[in-house]
């Protein structure tokens, strides 16, 4: 105790640390805001048919009935960014922000840095009740078929994991990791015999879904997956308080006031729901929900009440890069975007799970 | 002073090991209790009972006179505090954020204007202001346990019970803990603390319990309770209690002479 309490630093930093962290906060929200700002209005003007920014954003006023700004000169300019682009950026926005809260709400929950809705295999669960839909050519519920039976997928393996993983009110890494694995393991016999009872059309759709992409996005889509995501992310707002004390451990959360049951089935609603509706038509993408809450964590610190909407913002900016990416990166290809978050968001979990490591003193 | 907490007949058995049988213990305002006893005995089970967490077989818990467990959770929250032997976090939050988390059961009620005042006197008062910035993982053990402290105090609650909140600490804070628990029982709480040194709860403590084997062996103020025979008999050790020279303080010591090799017996259940 002596060597830290000795150290020169203590006398300027508290200090100074604490108005740079308030500060830091509407930084981030402004930065993060304009970002998507600038990347939605790129990624609506790129592609094969090119629209310069300022017809983009001239197209939209228009369709606002506001008069300013050049309209596409392109013929086809105006229909392409209303029927093609704008629908795929408002997904991506969508998509990257429910997977992104998802795994902030996750990791809340599961009192572990370290818990994403794709690693532990919910978002394969999800992926389950999907692909079933394409190969049994469900259509019960209309437009929301996927979305319910994505639900429903993604609830039951969130449970599962929920009442395996977890002991004394907090889950270790290796039980996540594993549990993660053998739900995986499941979760992909299912897709796998799916695929197999599927025709050609059927397995060609389930292999680029599983690959994930927001390739063929259109308004109905969006209509679906909006109402779900806002309800996610609200929901996700109005818990973040508790999960602030619910990082204190189970006991010491209910000491202050909190019912732990309740929060704990509302979190699980809250993560299958926002792990289904950014799954029932884009397929998965995983890792976003862990880089993003984990970034955010590292710029503003681990309080709920910012990190929940931080890490909406941040999971909107970074698929709609990412997507951009996807769709720009190769001429005349659409990458699939699952691909490309899992090429950087599999590294990135190596390093996490080797700093967990090193600073939990072994693989606790 | 009249009794704010009470434990009637309190049994808790899991499967066929029984950890308390039939307690009986009244907590008064104004008080401080302490719970002593051998590893095993029980202390952590009753504290847990009194806290409301603990469901017990047979018996009944009264915090207010009233069933504790037909209190709301967050009404709870403002009565009593509760001082676990862990704390662990699972996020790096500052030590600030984690003492005014203490505050969290006052939200939406008028004393949620007082929570800065309320925090900052926390944190002097555990000795932890100069760490309040710095984040919690990266405290030393005996610095958990002080703003773990904090934190209950931030509750302020009118029963504050604490599991061993002392094992962490050095002398120095062992005793401003104490201190500070006896201020706060000598402005109208109640409390509860659990302790491993003798000498540490008698001179501290208006009221001593001693458990064993899940009952209370004995009750009553520190001079009456703290006799060697019962302690020799409760801790399966010689120990001997004397006055200190000069005062009338109480001293607690195990007899330490080859004759009386401490045998490691399976008494070290859990």
């Amino acid at each position: 105790m002596p060597t830290t309490t000795a150290a020169p630093t203590p006398t300027t930093s508290p200090s100074a640390a604490v108005p740079t962290r308030s500060r830091r906060i509407p930084a981030l929200f402004v930065g993060l805001s304009a970002a998507l700002l600038v990347l939605a209005v790129l990624s609506a003007g790129m592609g094969q048919l090119s629209v310069p920014p300022a017809e983009v954003v001239g197209s939209l006023l228009h369709h606002l009935g506001l008069d300013v700004g050049p309209v596409p000169a392109h013929p086809n300019g105006d229909a392409a960014l209303w029927t093609i682009r704008f629908p795929r950026v408002a997904m991506a926005l969508l998509v990257g922000a429910a997977l992104a809260t998802g795994g902030a709400l996750m990791q809340g929950v599961f009192g572990n840095p370290l818990a994403d809705p794709g690693v532990v295999g919910v978002s394969s669960g999800a992926a389950v009740g999907a692909c079933a839909v394409i190969v049994l050519g469900l259509t019960f519920l209309g437009p929301w078929t996927v979305a319910a039976t994505a639900f429903v997928g993604g609830l039951l393996t969130t449970i599962l994991v929920y009442a395996t993983a977890r002991e004394n009110g907090r889950t270790e890494v290796v039980t996540l990791v594993l549990t993660g694995v053998a739900v995986n393991a499941v979760a992909g016999a299912a897709l796998a015999l799916l695929t197999f009872l599927g025709d050609t059309q059927e397995r060609e759709q389930i292999v680029f879904w599983q690959l994930g992409s927001l390739n063929g996005t259109r308004w109905p889509y969006v209509a679906v997956v909006a109402p779900i995501v806002a309800v996610g992310i609200a929901g996700a707002v109005l818990v973040a308080r508790r999960l602030d004390l619910l990082a204190l451990g189970e006991r010491s959360a209910r000491h202050l006031g909190v019912d732990v049951e309740r929060l704990r089935v509302v979190c699980i609603v809250l993560v299958a729901l926002l792990t289904a509706g950014a799954v029932a038509f884009c397929g998965i993408i995983a890792f976003v929900g862990l880089v993003v809450p984990h970034l955010v964590r590292m710029a503003v610190g681990p309080g709920h009440r910012v990190l929940i909407p931080a890490s909406a913002l941040g999971g909107a900016v970074l698929l709609l890069a990412a997507d951009l990416v996807a769709r720009t990166a190769v001429p005349y290809a659409d990458l699939p975007i699952g691909m490309l978050t899992a090429l950087v968001g599999g590294p990135f979990f190596f390093w996490l799970i080797r700093r967990t490591r090193r600073s939990a003193g072994g693989w606790a | 002073m009249s009794v704010v907490l009470e434990a009637l007949g309190v049994r808790v058995a899991y499967g066929p090991t029984t950890i308390l049988d039939g307690v009986d213990v009244d907590v008064h305002a104004g008080q401080v209790l302490a719970l002593v006893g051998p590893n095993g005995a029980g202390k952590s089970t009753l504290l847990s009972v009194l806290a409301g967490d603990t469901v017990p077989d047979e018996g009944d818990v009264r915090l207010d006179a009233l069933d504790v467990r037909a209190i709301r959770l967050d009404e709870l929250a403002r009565r009593r505090a509760v001082l676990l032997q862990e704390n662990r976090l699972s996020f790096p939050f500052p030590v600030r954020d984690v003492v005014a988390m203490g505050r969290a059961p006052w939200r939406g009620t008028g004393a949620e204007d007082d929570d800065d005042r309320v925090v900052g006197a926390a944190l002097a008062t555990a000795d932890v202001a100069h760490l309040a910035t710095r984040t919690y993982p990266t405290l030393s053990g005996g610095e958990k346990a002080r703003t773990s402290f904090a934190r209950a105090l931030a509750q302020e609650p009118g029963v504050l019970l604490l599991d061993e909140p002392t094992a962490a600490l050095d002398i120095r804070h062992q005793e401003a803990l104490l201190v500070e628990s006896r201020d706060r029982a000598r402005a109208g709480a109640a409390v509860v603390v659990v302790l491993h040194d003798l000498t540490l709860a008698a001179a501290y403590a208006d009221r001593v319990v001693v458990l064993a084997d899940g009952r209370v062996r004995g009750d009553g103020p520190p001079v009456d309770v703290l006799t060697s025979a019962l302690v020799s008999d409760v801790y399966q050790h010689p120990v001997d209690v004397f006055t200190r020279p000069g005062s009338d303080e109480l001293v607690v010591l195990p007899v330490r002479t080859p004759a009386h090799r401490p045998v490691a017996a399976g008494k070290e259940s859990r």
